[in-house]
């Protein structure tokens, strides 16, 4: 029996690889601390032992490097699996987080927090994050909405995305330029990053992304059985249009956590999908686990490029995630010429 | 199972595409649903899977469809349409246990009882040493055998197939139906498929029904349904009705006398 199953094996290079990534994250890093001193901190922690960092060093490895590892590890995660899901959802390999409104309602309701400046003070989460959060989730529920509302069909659904896409990216422009003088701060959160995170950050998303990951690791056979088509779906005994709208839920709600803490990060929902694609089979039994741990492991290594390169500047992760996705992918494509459908 | 079809309608809005169908189809039987282009014999076979929505009733072994919960449904009915959509980066083996979902929880995984069917499923159709292939290389005729092991891994009692022969070339069209009359025979399954091809349709089928514009207009036998006049009419096609050596009837269109010589 040759069945597409999550292997040990294959489990267990995935978690290496995270494993390596979160380790050469923490370890590395602008503040020049030395990765050796790094591993004698993270051992004296461990042993209760004496540590070679000061005070001020051993904080930033934990407040500022390493919550920052596992923001990159969480949003990389929720924006590669909710990438697989929507694309088993709609049949569609250019399906992506961004594609059903949610990139272009976060955009706008960041830009509009950003130009009306309201005070943060007496908030427990930041505006900005919150309207993100809040905009990525309305854009996806007015797409819905009005899908359903023309038919409801996949086609239709996709398109609908498109049009509230571009009618909520034209209030975003129209509200950037009556405030050109904030165009600088809009456009830094749009090309996404993890520069501003803590354990704050993390404590927030982590509660959605975690269910929505559960969830829909959990919808792996179903999303196969919507690969046949609804129809046949139907006569299989599921509901198609429940199992959609339960996937675009899990899917849209990862996806508004990690935008709400790291702004427009492109390309991670459609590289990491289509790479496990190539390396472990088509099944989203296997895509949406493996999409997870890639995605983290991705973009994990991206924020390490970002934070590093032109150290100690900081260059947008969105940037990274695409000078280095892009050929990587079609690097991927050429290897697996005409295997792709 | 039995089928029992009581003056049934079915279709989407106002105008049914078919209507007014009732028809018997014992245990182990083959009913072919034949008839011209946009007859409704897609549309008949989605109302008895409960696809489309319908009117009048529709039994098995006396119990009305509609009262089936989906996943009941799907256990006892097994369907294959005309072009299934062939998701072709999946192995035989993962799409063939898609099959296995009505017997399954929600969000429950295959376990060995599942894998056993669907490897008993696969040597039966000759299909153990694809097993692992993607579906995307297969050939035209592996494909509709890999469909078929798909709905035959539901274990169903009544099997629908939308002209299950679509693309195939006249050595694996009639393998294929060979194959399914060994299933009926061996396991009294019970099949109604619509056949574009009426002489093939006359081999395989106990039955046939010949729906026009969403109605029937005939029932019987081969020999009753497939008469020149019949077809003449609903098919508007000018057909000669031969026999076979074994006495099943050929329909041949015989071209009118007057047609212009080649060449001109």
């Amino acid at each position: 029996m040759t069945r597409a199953r999550l292997t040990p094996a294959v489990l267990a290079t995935a978690l290496v690889a995270l494993v390596a990534a979160v380790s050469v994250s923490t370890l590395i890093g602008a503040a020049g601390l030395g990765w050796t001193r790094v591993v004698g901190e993270i051992v004296a922690q461990l042993t209760g032992g004496v540590s070679p960092l000061s005070e001020r060093e051993a904080a930033i490895v934990w407040q500022v490097r390493f919550p920052r590892v596992v923001l990159a590890g969480l949003v990389g995660a929720a924006l590669a699996v909710s990438g697989a899901a929507y694309q088993g959802v709609f049949r569609n390999p250019l399906a992506d987080p961004y594609l059903l409104g949610a990139a272009a309602g976060a955009g706008m309701a960041a830009t509009l927090v950003v130009v009306t400046a309201p005070s943060a003070a007496g908030w427990i989460i930041g505006p900005l994050p919150l309207a993100a959060f809040a905009g990525a989730l309305g854009g996806v529920g007015l797409t819905w909405v009005l899908g359903r509302s023309a038919g409801g069909g996949t086609a239709v659904l996709l398109l609908s995305g498109i049009a509230v896409a571009a009618f909520l990216t034209s209030i975003q422009t129209f509200a950037q330029q009556l405030n050109t003088d904030t165009i600088k701060q809009v456009y830094t959160w749009m090309l996404g990053g993890l520069n501003t995170s803590g354990w704050h950050e993390v404590l927030l998303t982590l509660p959605y992304i975690t269910v929505s990951a559960i969830v829909l690791c959990l919808c792996g056979r179903l999303l196969d059985v919507l690969a046949v088509g609804d129809e046949e779906a139907a006569s299989l005994g599921i509901r198609p249009g429940r199992v959609r709208v339960l996937v675009l839920l899990a899917a849209s709600l990862a996806t508004a956590a990690a935008v709400a803490v790291s702004g427009l990060i492109g390309f991670v929902g459609i590289v990491v999908p289509h790479v496990v694609r190539l390396l472990a089979g088509s099944s989203y039994r296997v895509v949406v686990p493996l999409s997870l741990i890639g995605g983290a492991v991705f973009l994990i290594v991206a924020d390490q490029v970002a934070r590093t390169v032109v150290a100690p500047a900081e260059l947008p992760i969105g940037v990274i995630t695409a000078f280095t996705g892009a050929p990587f992918f079609l690097l991927v494509l050429r290897m697996n010429r005409g295997r792709v459908r | 199972m039995t089928l029992v079809l009581r003056d049934v309608s079915a279709g989407y809005g106002g105008r049914p595409a078919v209507s007014g169908v009732s028809v018997e189809v014992p245990a182990g039987s083959w009913l072919a649903v034949i008839g011209p282009n946009g007859a409704g014999k897609s549309t008949l076979l989605k109302s008895i899977a409960g696809l489309v929505p319908s009117e009048g009733t529709i039994t098995l072994d006396g119990r009305a469809t509609s009262s089936m919960a989906a996943r009941d449904r799907a256990r006892a009915i097994g369907y294959a349409p005309q072009t299934p959509l062939i998701p072709e980066g999946l192995s035989v083996t993962d799409y063939v246990l898609l099959g296995r979902t009505p017997h399954l929880a929600t969000l429950a995984r295959e376990g060995p009882r599942d894998v056993a069917v669907v490897t008993q499923v696969l040597a039966r159709l000759d299909l153990t040493g694809l097993a692992g292939r993607r579906l995307r290389t297969l050939s035209g005729g592996e494909r509709q055998r890999a469909v078929l092991a798909r709905v035959l891994a539901q274990q169903a009692g009544l099997l629908l197939l939308d002209e299950p022969t679509t693309g195939l070339d006249i050595g694996h069209a009639q393998s294929l139906l060979e194959l399914v009359d060994r299933l009926r025979a061996e396991d009294g399954t019970t099949v109604v498929s619509t056949l574009h091809d009426l002489t093939l349709a006359a081999q395989y089928a106990d039955r046939l029904l010949l729906l026009d514009a969403g109605a029937p207009v005939a029932t019987g036998t081969p020999h009753e349904v497939l008469r020149a006049d019949l077809i003449a009419e609903h098919y508007d096609a000018a057909v000669e009705v031969l026999s076979t050596g074994q006495g099943h009837p050929v329909v041949a269109p015989a071209r009118p006398v007057t047609h212009s010589s080649h060449g001109e």
